[in-house]
């Protein structure tokens, strides 16, 4: 679709919220996105998952109207990013990294300004504002100005602020990033509440287990290219899903273990003496009790186990067979930075 | 709650066919305005170069310098405080850009960008709260000035003549101002440079002191300066002593000028960054 043709083809494909064309944005000589295609389908949450440098913030600021993209074309809610940014901006919140609250104004005013700015008379805007203040815990501190708030509320603050319109698309640009896991289950609990009142979210992530988590479709995405897609349960059976962590009472028996379980047809299983491990990635739960009962059968003394959900790292181990972007010595995650327009 | 359709409403153009009319333009201005002023009630600092320098430059120059300058205290607060209200414009216009470039730096600019606003609103919403901020330290200089003993010797018009004047050359900086503020990295950055141009523009004029002891160069540079221009015509207007119609007219052209140059520019600047 070129986004050019007559007008049922502009709209994009019914029950689609989000549709994205081939998007490529240069930033100078920096590619930050590269032919990026996807959809969200309506009332549905697709997470777009990249290490930082990704592209991910690039895509959600086009969809956002904030950057125009050099090729392609997206609609949101059947409206054209580029032809129809006034209308679309009626369709959309925006939580991000860069869209922020006012530091000076009170939870409050921030809410009832957005509510204004959006065209709700000054009655609808106050009883919004403190409906969302109320959903979102932040009735007592309303009168206070946001600059008082802790990490966790300015986020929540945040959120409200990106749903005074009730709108039917939703933007959370890595909502979690930096939150403690407490805060991090409320923002997850409030997504999971806007899905089941009809709303679609399109999510950024670093985090395997927030996909995991919020996501009904998964899209992987690196250096500007999406380079795996699907259902959740799809990319997790690609990726093994969880990962148990078998650690012996004896480290030296860890070997013989593995040979065990090998023999028991389970051939997946990894040693790692350094760490007095061993791993078993689990294609479901019947696994696991099936490693535990091959272990205890053969008398095997267990210190601990554990499970675990892969890392950004070794889900792009299993869908590309190289890791992160960059030089394979250094943490990815820190080396390429999200160019900011 | 329902699950929201996806249907759009008016979708048969393809056009951009939601346009922001008058009155949805005038709400979003008053809505930002008001925004602007809560964010001054929440940071009262800011209120000082408004409310505490008409108070601090009177003070210091008719009590430190009046005697010298002009011979005595009464004969020079009727020389200065027409000069300063004058300015007042100008020095507030100047804070314009260190709010923009904080609204940018923040994030709330992008915000602002995602909802369904004209953008001119933003820019818009800067000249209104800077008016009003622009009155209230007019008011406060003139009354702090009335009991220090200053008269206006013609009437009420003059002295809204004098403020308007003001306020018509000060949007005319403000352009300049939400240049820099775009340009620059950080507030402070901005603040600084402003002060750079507000210094030598203040001093170098007519306001605190007459131009003729000064040296020659610096006496063309009094003369073109607007901020003398405005001084005289403030004192004519004031004083009722002089030429009104020349300084005036001057003032006028520069802020016509300033405003030709600098306000597409400023708007150009604006759209590329938003």
């Amino acid at each position: 679709m070129t986004g050019i043709a007559t007008a049922p083809n502009t709209r994009g494909t019914a029950g689609n919220a989000v549709e994205v064309h081939g998007i490529v944005k240069h930033f100078g000589s920096t590619k930050a996105l590269d032919g990026v295609d996807l959809t969200v389908r309506e009332g549905t949450v697709l997470a777009l998952l990249g290490p930082n440098g990704a592209g991910k913030t690039t895509l959600v600021r086009v969809l956002s109207t904030l950057i125009k993209p050099d090729a392609g074309s997206a609609f949101v809610g059947g409206y054209d990013v580029v032809r129809q940014p006034k209308q679309l901006r009626r369709t959309i919140g925006l939580t991000g990294q860069y869209a922020s609250v006012d530091e000076l104004l009170s939870g409050y005013e921030n809410l009832y300004l957005i509510g204004r700015l959006l065209d709700l008379s000054s009655r609808d805007s106050k009883a919004r504002a403190a409906e969302l203040l109320e959903r979102f815990s932040l009735t007592e501190a309303a009168k206070r100005t946001a600059k008082t708030y802790s990490g966790g509320m300015r986020r929540r603050l945040d959120l409200a602020a990106s749903m005074m319109g009730r709108p039917r698309v939703l933007y959370l640009d890595e909502p979690t990033t930096g939150l403690d896991p407490r805060t991090r289950n409320e923002v997850w609990d409030e997504v999971q509440r806007m899905v089941s009142e009809g709303s679609t979210v399109l999510l950024t992530t670093q985090y395997m287990e927030e996909a995991e988590q919020l996501a009904d479709e998964l899209t992987v995405i690196d250096r500007g290219k999406v380079i795996a897609n699907g259902g959740v349960a799809e990319l997790k059976a690609r990726v093994g899903g969880q990962i148990l962590q078998v650690r012996p009472a004896h480290p030296a028996e860890l070997p013989e273990m593995a040979r065990c379980l090998h023999e028991s047809g389970i051939t997946s299983a990894t040693v790692s003496p350094d760490d007095g491990l061993l791993a078993v990635p689990l294609a479901g739960e019947e696994q696991l009790t099936a490693v535990i009962g091959v272990l205890g059968g053969r008398g095997f003394a267990i210190a601990g186990i554990d499970t675990k959900v892969p890392s950004l790292d070794e889900v792009f181990l299993a869908i590309t067979g190289k890791p992160t972007a960059g030089p394979a010595t250094a943490p990815a995650a820190a080396l390429v930075k999200e160019p900011v327009a | 709650m329902t699950t929201a359709t996806l249907t759009p409403a008016r979708a048969g153009t393809g056009a951009d066919d939601t346009r922001i009319g008058a009155a949805g333009t005038l709400r979003h201005i008053g809505a930002l305005t008001r925004r602007n002023l809560m964010r001054i009630k929440a940071d009262p600092e800011s209120m000082f170069d408004a409310v505490l320098m008409p108070i601090v430059f009177t003070l210091l120059f008719v009590y430190v310098f009046g005697g010298a300058i002009a011979g005595g205290q009464d004969s020079y607060i009727q020389r200065l405080i027409p000069g300063l209200l004058g300015q007042t414009g100008m020095t507030l216009a100047l804070a314009v850009g260190t709010g923009l470039n904080s609204d940018f730096q923040t994030g709330v600019m992008d915000r602002f960008r995602t909802l369904p606003i004209g953008r001119a609103s933003v820019l818009l919403s800067k000249l209104a709260a800077e008016s009003l901020r622009a009155l209230l330290s007019s008011a406060i200089l003139l009354g702090f000035a009335f009991v220090l003993g200053f008269e206006v010797k013609t009437g009420v018009l003059e002295v809204l003549a004098t403020v308007g004047l003001s306020l018509v050359f000060g949007m005319s900086i403000v352009w300049i101002s939400m240049l820099l503020g775009m340009a620059l990295r950080s507030p402070q950055a901005v603040q600084g440079v402003s002060m750079l141009v507000l210094m030598p523009m203040q001093f170098g004029s007519s306001i605190f002191a007459p131009t003729d002891t000064m040296p020659g160069w610096l006496q063309t540079f009094t003369e073109v300066n607007p901020l003398s221009q405005l001084a005289d015509a403030s004192r004519a207007l004031l004083n009722g002593e002089g030429a009104v119609a020349h300084p005036v007219m001057v003032v006028l052209i520069w802020s016509a000028v300033s405003t030709a140059i600098f306000a597409p520019l400023a708007v150009a600047r604006f759209r590329k960054r938003t």
